[in-house]
């Protein structure tokens, strides 16, 4: 039993609406993680050219 | 003239002060969000009554309507920070009003995608060219401009402020997505949530449509803050509070 569906299979199958109501979620699914993914990509690089930097900067003084 | 704003709003417009003070909101956020979006999916998906006339295709509704808002209300933060970034001269009004825009762009995007899979069963057809609709392809379009702009300058002044202006101009798209379903005759329901009217759904299908709202906008904080912090960093990487930070991580 899962709320309204007697069944998974019938939970997965959404009436028939299966198709369109799981891409839809998997889009929803797919923009959470670009968000997430693209911050912290943005962050490590961030760090990464910022610690070269540094190691040079400290190689010349 | 010269406007006084209040203290806090000096205090925020300091670097540092941002980035230490959204260190320690992001955490309480991150939680937040992970528990509504969490309760929020499995509410409407699972326990939410089906529609009488769409059946569970209406459940597209708990990710469609969220993404709808997040998108408008990010390109309004977005248009304001830049406003305040042009009258104030304040440096980290262009910050966030730069991190706003590709959060914006995809959560337009999840809009006009979820609301084009769910067209088909119920219209029939994919895409149709009502006012809505439209009007919300203006806003991705706007997202992408602004982008653009910014990115098309070398000077990071130069791009903040022209990329704030064609914001401020592109907002007056806002209250044409908002008025498009009273002004023209249109495919596309009325708004879900009015503050005047009672929701026209019962509250076991508008609770976890609203649970799932709360959790975009604090997940739309989440990355927000996020982006901006990782933007203050490069912005400020001369300066010494940057330079212990990198240090420390070293």
């Amino acid at each position: 039993m899962l709320g309204y569906f007697s069944s998974w299979t019938d939970f997965l199958g959404m009436g028939g609406h299966g198709f369109y109501v799981w891409l839809s979620y998997a889009i929803a699914a797919l923009v959470v993680v670009y968000n997430i993914v693209s911050v912290q990509l943005k962050k490590r690089i961030f760090f990464k050219q910022a610690k070269r930097r540094l190691k040079r900067e400290q190689k010349q003084l | 003239m010269k406007i006084t704003m209040p203290r806090w709003f000096y205090q925020l417009a300091s670097p540092k002060w941002f980035y230490d003070f959204t260190g320690i909101l992001i955490p309480w956020f991150a939680l937040a969000s992970a528990v509504l979006l969490t309760i929020g999916t499995v509410w409407g998906l699972a326990f939410a009554p089906p529609d009488y006339q769409q059946g569970n295709s209406f459940r597209i509704i708990y990710i469609h309507v969220p993404g709808a808002i997040l998108a408008q209300s990010c390109y309004m933060l977005m248009a304001v920070a830049g406003a305040i970034g042009l009258i104030w001269k304040i440096k980290m009004a262009h910050v966030v009003a730069k991190s706003c825009a590709p959060i914006g762009a995809s959560m337009a995007i999840l809009a006009l995608a979820s609301g084009a899979i769910w067209g088909k069963p119920t219209w029939g057809a994919w895409w149709v060219w009502d006012a809505r609709l439209t009007s919300m392809l203006i806003l991705f379009f706007l997202y992408l401009g602004v982008m653009a702009l910014h990115s098309a300058f070398e000077n990071e002044t130069s791009g903040d402020q022209s990329s704030a202006v064609l914001a401020l101009v592109g907002l007056v798209n806002i209250p044409i997505i908002k008025y498009s379903v009273e002004w023209w005759n249109t495919l596309h329901q009325p708004a879900t949530f009015k503050l005047t009217e009672k929701p026209a759904m019962p509250p076991e299908m508008w609770l976890p449509l609203l649970v799932m709202i709360f959790g975009f906008y604090c997940f739309f904080g989440l990355v927000l803050m996020i982006r901006a912090r990782t933007e203050v960093l490069e912005r400020e990487s001369r300066t010494s509070w940057v330079k212990a930070i990198v240090e420390e991580r070293a």
